[in-house]
């Protein structure tokens, strides 16, 4: 008799494996633990050969370079081929010395200035799955690298360590869909949450549409998420607009900008202020003055006797202060008969221009507050 | 039914199992797995090559058994799992679909055929990134995008690189 599993091995073997697979996962679901074992050993498989691969790359492609120099070069001068192929090569040398200097002085002096206590590590691989934004460094737990440790350029934030192995960590980049940071921004102060969005730019979140972002504000770390210490540049608002619930703000991220190729793990962070925001840099443009008009230098001359009379109201109210001194009156005090505006100053000294009042005496025998102004200009209010 | 079809439709596998070198059973799905770890950090369009998948395909339908398909595909795709940031699994539940397949239609098809070679190459990779994305739906509850042009062109970047792959690991065989 045959056995219905026998007779339906390959799917039995099909359905087992699956389970086992389906349980496997289902177990590191719900109790939020990684298989370790499984992850060390493809790690530790991957990632040396992914080092000698590296090393024989930049060995290779520093030997190509050189030869075809040499060939340029032996084309030119057969007898001065040995001397200056060697000068080349020097050259080549000492320029590749110079950048890996450039990039290391760079990642020194930002280790220097900045409080937070970190460690290099170089970039020798990418993660397996297509979507995901993950890539390997060179230093794991063996340099003191723990999960959730930040990764930063001098630029800004890369990513977070999620999970660190004796020779090499894994990263996830900021640009992952399943990353998340607490960020603020510099000029308004406003908080958000850092979003990757599995491509070039990050979403900031949960800000809201009445809050002010302009584009181009800086942001940085907030410190909120235990992760990032506080005041280390993000990136700068790319595209701000009002959303349905919140605002929608997408940043270029500034940590990506010399490329990704060493990096700094922050190992121990130690939360900074934010920088001031300074004037904008750009020049502004501003026409030369207008050129100087004769009758508007007349006027001017006058009141430079007197320079704090500048206003219409100002010389109004010197010709009513010289009425009611004339007339004996002391202006905030008591006692004093009240001056009559109506009459004219004895003798009008040169200086305030004079304002076109009416003639209260020939043609309008009222209070001056009362009378017409001249067209174009408000009544007078004494 | 055609010559032509009763060549290509088989009721029995005509060939027996092709038989690889241990060393080529553990390196070229090693190479595979490193290559898709460490060659797009300097191109970065050579992502989109799902070499695991490729090889997964080619050894599945050259072992001509279903167990066989089932095994090599759960194997590559939980090393694939231990290397991206995902539980493990995910990959792994793909792959043995895709190795069991494959290993079932090695038994009726002649999969030596370039054309069918490129047809399955373009057919699986469309199963493995459907069902992948379906997979992260369901089980892990990730709202990911699914570009069907996108996939569909990268599909047939794959199966076209399918074919010269699958002529270079066939000199690989074991002969006699």
């Amino acid at each position: 008799m045959e056995f219905p599993i026998s007779r339906y091995r390959n799917l039995t073997v099909l359905l087992l494996v699956i389970l086992a697979q389906l349980l496997l996962l289902g177990y590191q679901v719900k109790s939020n633990q990684d298989v370790r074992l499984i992850r060390v050993w493809a790690v530790q498989a991957v990632t040396p050969l992914a080092r000698l691969l590296e090393a024989g790359r930049s060995n290779t492609v520093g030997m190509l370079e050189n030869y075809f120099l040499l060939v340029g070069v032996r084309g030119k001068n057969r007898q001065l081929e040995a001397e200056l192929g060697k000068l080349k090569l020097e050259n080549q040398y000492l320029k590749t010395e110079l950048a890996t200097a450039d990039r290391a002085r760079a990642l020194n002096a930002f280790q220097s200035r900045s409080p937070s206590r970190t460690i290099a590590a170089r970039i020798i691989g990418t993660g397996s799955s297509g979507n995901a934004k993950v890539v390997f460094v060179d230093r794991g737990s063996t340099s003191g690298v723990m999960r959730g440790m930040a990764v930063i350029t001098p630029d800004g934030i890369v990513g977070k360590v999620l999970a660190a192995y004796p020779t090499a960590s894994q990263v996830m980049l900021i640009t992952d869909s399943s990353f998340a940071a607490g960020v603020i921004s510099q000029k308004n102060f406003v908080h958000g949450t850092l979003k990757g969005q599995g491509h070039s730019t990050c979403l900031v979140d949960y800000v809201q549409n009445e809050e002010k972002v302009d584009p181009g504000e800086l942001f940085f770390t907030s410190g909120d998420d235990r992760v990032f210490p506080k005041g280390l540049p993000v990136g700068a608002a790319n595209v701000v607009r009002a959303g349905k619930t919140f605002k929608e703000i997408y940043i270029v991220p500034s940590g990506f900008q010399g490329g990704l190729e060493e990096v700094l793990i922050v190992v121990e962070g130690v939360h900074q202020q934010l920088p001031s925001v300074q004037a904008s840099p750009q020049a502004v443009s501003m026409l030369p003055p207008p050129p100087a008009d004769p009758q508007a230098e007349a006027d001017t001359a006058r009141p430079a006797a007197t320079p704090s009379l500048s206003t219409d109201a100002d010389r109004m109210r010197e010709q009513y202060k010289r009425i009611g001194e004339a007339q004996g009156h002391v202006f905030g005090g008591t006692g004093s008969r009240p001056p009559d505006f109506n009459v004219k100053p004895a003798a009008q000294k040169p200086g305030p221009p004079s304002i076109s009042l009416p003639k209260p005496a020939e043609e309008t025998p009222q209070n001056p507050a009362n009378a017409t102004p001249p067209a174009g200009r408000p009544p007078a209010q004494p | 039914m055609t010559d032509y079809g009763e060549h290509l439709l088989l009721d029995k596998p005509r060939k027996t199992s092709s038989h690889f070198r241990v060393w080529v059973t553990l390196v070229v799905p090693f190479a595979a797995i490193l290559f898709q770890v460490y060659v797009p950090l300097f191109f970065q369009y050579l992502s989109y090559l799902e070499l695991p998948l490729l090889v997964t395909v080619y050894f599945s339908l050259m072992r001509r058994q279903p167990v066989a398909g089932t095994f090599i595909g759960a194997g590559i795709g939980l090393v694939q799992d231990s290397l991206s940031h995902q539980p493990l699994g995910m990959f792994g539940i793909v792959k043995t679909l895709v190795g069991y397949f494959a290993g079932n239609v090695s038994m009726r098809f002649e999969v030596d055929n370039p054309v069918l070679r490129f047809i399955l190459g373009f057919f699986f990779f469309f199963f493995h990134q459907f069902f992948y994305w379906v997979l992260m739906q369901a089980l892990l509850g990730q709202q990911l995008g699914f570009d069907l042009a996108q996939t569909l062109m990268v599909g047939m970047l794959n199966a076209l690189v399918a074919l010269p792959l699958f002529h270079f690991l066939d000199k690989l065989k074991e002969t006699g």
